[in-house]
């Protein structure tokens, strides 16, 4: 026993595990289920059948009783296990209920019917994961369309944002000129007024422009992020003005100096503004909202809102579509991850 | 775009690399000759307008002149759209808000769903900044220690900020729904069915814990980081002293913490201010209105009740961007101070 112990409290170097090593341990493993739980859970239940997911006390796996189709009748019927009073069990089908009385047969004799009490039969369940929550969601969800849209939307403004904000954080971070200052403190004090704030003149403007049903007017007023200047600036302040002057005695414009000098240098910074931005871009939903009324402009998490409200209790489609969702941007995190955690902590809060 | 993924280019041959670089060159000098003429006749200093020029009207169009619109809207009535067709009305909308007759019972005021969202607020602002604070750090101590799995839990811990404000809504409506996996769990431990979404105090109650929830791994990145910078020396001379953990962590990381630590209060206080589309698309502000916040009395108000009040709302947003503007200044403020200090 003390050896197994042993071995279980066995870390990488020769100490044993402390007591804060061990609360350590449970914290973050009761965190892990708290914080990943609800999303695991999410996706176990986008493979039930409707019937499974208005179980009570529902079931983690996706389990759905089996059914067999008996000659003479039209719908498959379900699969009992029949407990009967001499302690036998025998595997029967069931026709009809009534009352507290079920018919059941037997699938290898159709023509004798059984009548059993029904708190003697327990149902056959197997393990079914409903894929077809996914293949009729997608056909009645539009979700070709909404995907293509959010891709778009996402891609573009994203391209947008990276090259709109580091021309600004250039100029801001490497010339002296007149109003740069004002420039600069403007930015600033707009960095934290939400969105949903100004979103009625907001939207004057973008009826003005003509941009309504347009994906032009979610991409481009997003596009002069405060927080992308304010972010790429103070990292752009890093790079040595020496090395400015130097290409500039080479020769170098001022726009090659921007391309070949700047842009490669201050890529953290622009890794973490990408990520960012594809991060606010995907998961927008109040603005594309009341910029898009028609179906076929819709991005995904207007789609998946609008989705709810028309099919109010199917929520295996709206559960399954959700998980498609999401998938996109955790494929991103999954590859740009090094970036995430590394990059906000150096580059976004200094 | 090739230029903001480094992995890519360092898993790939020589030849992708040489054809996006003779591409990016291409591309470079075609961009220098177009621009040379503008940079002979600007001179070099003055290109700053032009790098500064793309992102200021997009500025502009689309955050400043709203703004100002924004203003004019709080002092003009009427249900127009348009500012021009709309009366100037003064102070009235601002003297709405403000019509009441003891300003700690928000019944005897006119507007009483505005007074109603701006105490939900503070108290949703105090709790929520608190708890999300306290529950960073324990999680950023935790992840600072030497574990197994360490990447794998600070994964985890940020999954959440990665989802949307629909999708974390959903996904906690459908665990807390009457016959959800939370009241699965509490029949078959013998409890009672708990009706999670339609108590009002479950709902205030739970709308923290959500965007607390959805939000802490950001913070905890940060004060990760924050705990990183602190010199292991520091700890090892400690110990060496024979201080303990409690003294160690009083004396060494609260300290030198410090300067982190009010960069994300002011950030969580900010956030917690605007609050709005998770607790929409969760309670929609209810039940009755026990979960509305500012944000969601100005959306309703302008956006979606059946007279659209534009010009109520947009007084409510100006009052609401005063105490942004507070935070901000402290922000800055609090900034200036930390930079001179531990940075």
């Amino acid at each position: 026993m003390s050896t197994i112990l042993s071995f279980l409290t066995r870390t990488r170097g020769t100490t044993r595990l402390s007591t804060t090593d061990v609360l350590t341990y449970l914290y973050l493993t009761i965190g892990t289920i708290i914080m990943f739980g609800p999303v695991i859970w999410l996706v176990l239940s986008s493979f039930k059948t409707p019937t499974g997911l208005i179980r009570f006390p529902p079931t983690i796996l996706p389990y759905q009783q089996e059914t067999i189709i008996v000659e003479g009748y039209d719908d498959p019927l379900e699969v009992y296990d029949v407990r009967f009073e001499d302690g036998s069990t025998r595997r029967l089908a069931q026709i009809r209920r009534v009352g507290i009385e079920a018919q059941m047969i037997d699938p290898a004799a159709p023509d004798d019917v059984i009548r059993v009490n029904i708190d003697q039969r327990t149902p056959v369940e197997s393990i079914v994961f409903a894929a077809e929550n996914y293949t009729e969601g997608v056909s009645r969800f539009n979700f070709g369309r909404y995907f293509w849209n959010s891709v778009v939307v996402t891609i573009a403004a994203t391209a947008l944002t990276l090259v709109v904000n580091s021309m600004a954080a250039f100029a801001l971070s490497k010339y002296q000129f007149r109003g740069r200052n004002a420039i600069f403190l403007l930015t600033l004090s707009t960095l934290m007024i939400p969105l949903s704030v100004i979103l009625i003149p907001v939207f004057l403007v973008i009826t003005q422009i003509g941009w309504n049903n347009n994906l032009l007017g979610v991409i481009v007023p997003g596009a002069a992020t405060p927080t992308g200047v304010f972010l790429l600036r103070q990292y752009m302040l890093t790079i040595p003005d020496e090395l400015l002057d130097s290409a500039r005695i080479d020769g170098a414009s001022e726009w090659r100096i921007y391309l070949q000098i700047i842009l490669p240098l201050a890529r953290p910074a622009l890794a973490v503004l990408a990520i960012f931005s594809i991060m606010w871009r995907w998961n927008d939903f109040l603005w594309p909202l009341i910029v898009l009324s028609r179906t076929e402009y819709f991005t995904l998490q207007v789609g998946l809102n609008s989705f709810q409200g028309e099919l109010q209790v199917q929520w295996n489609l709206i559960l399954a579509m959700t998980v498609l969702t999401l998938l996109p941007i955790t494929a991103v995190f999954a590859f740009l991850q090094k970036y995430i955690t590394t990059g906000i902590a150096t580059t976004g809060m200094k | 775009m090739t230029r903001v993924a480094p992995p890519l280019q360092r898993a790939s041959p020589n030849l992708v690399n040489r054809v996006v670089n003779s591409i990016f060159e291409g591309f470079v000098s075609v961009i220098d000759r177009l621009m040379h003429p503008l940079q002979n006749m600007l001179g070099v200093n003055r290109m700053a307008y032009i790098f500064v020029l793309p992102n200021l009207i997009i500025f502009g169009v689309f955050i400043m002149l709203p703004m100002i619109l924004n203003f004019s809207y709080a002092f003009t009535g009427g249900t127009n759209l348009f500012p021009n067709e709309r009366p100037f009305v003064g102070l009235d909308n601002f003297a709405k808000l403000f019509a009441c007759g003891n300003f700690l019972d928000a019944n005897t005021c006119s507007e009483d769903v505005f007074w109603r969202a701006v105490g939900n607020t503070s108290v949703f602002v105090v709790a929520q900044v608190a708890f999300m604070v306290v529950i960073s750090l324990i999680t950023a101590m935790a992840l600072n220690r030497k574990i197994i799995l360490r990447g794998f839990f600070r994964s985890v811990f940020f999954y959440p900020v990665l989802l949307s404000p629909v999708v974390v809504a959903l996904i906690w409506k459908w665990l807390l729904q009457r016959d959800g996996l939370l009241n699965g769990i509490i029949v078959s431990l013998g409890g009672e069915r708990v009706p999670f979404l339609l108590d009002a105090d479950w709902a205030r109650v739970l709308v923290i814990l959500i965007s607390v929830w959805a939000q802490m791994g950001f913070f905890t990145l940060i004060l990760l980081a924050g705990l990183q910078s602190i010199p292991s020396e520091l700890y090892e001379a400690a110990s060496m002293d024979g201080a303990n953990g409690v003294q160690s962590f009083r004396s060494i990381t609260l300290p030198l913490l410090m300067p982190t630590m009010s960069v994300v209060l002011v950030l969580a206080l900010i956030r917690a201010v605007q609050a709005f589309d998770q607790v929409f698309a969760f309670t929609g502000g209810g039940p009755g209105t026990a979960t509305t916040y500012m944000v969601q009395y100005i959306y309703s108000t302008g956006f979606s009740n059946q007279t659209r009040e534009y010009g109520l709302a947009a007084a409510a947003s100006v009052i609401l961007a005063g105490a942004l503007l507070l935070f901000t200044l402290i922000q800055i403020r609090v900034n200036r101070s930390g930079n001179s200090g531990a940075y």
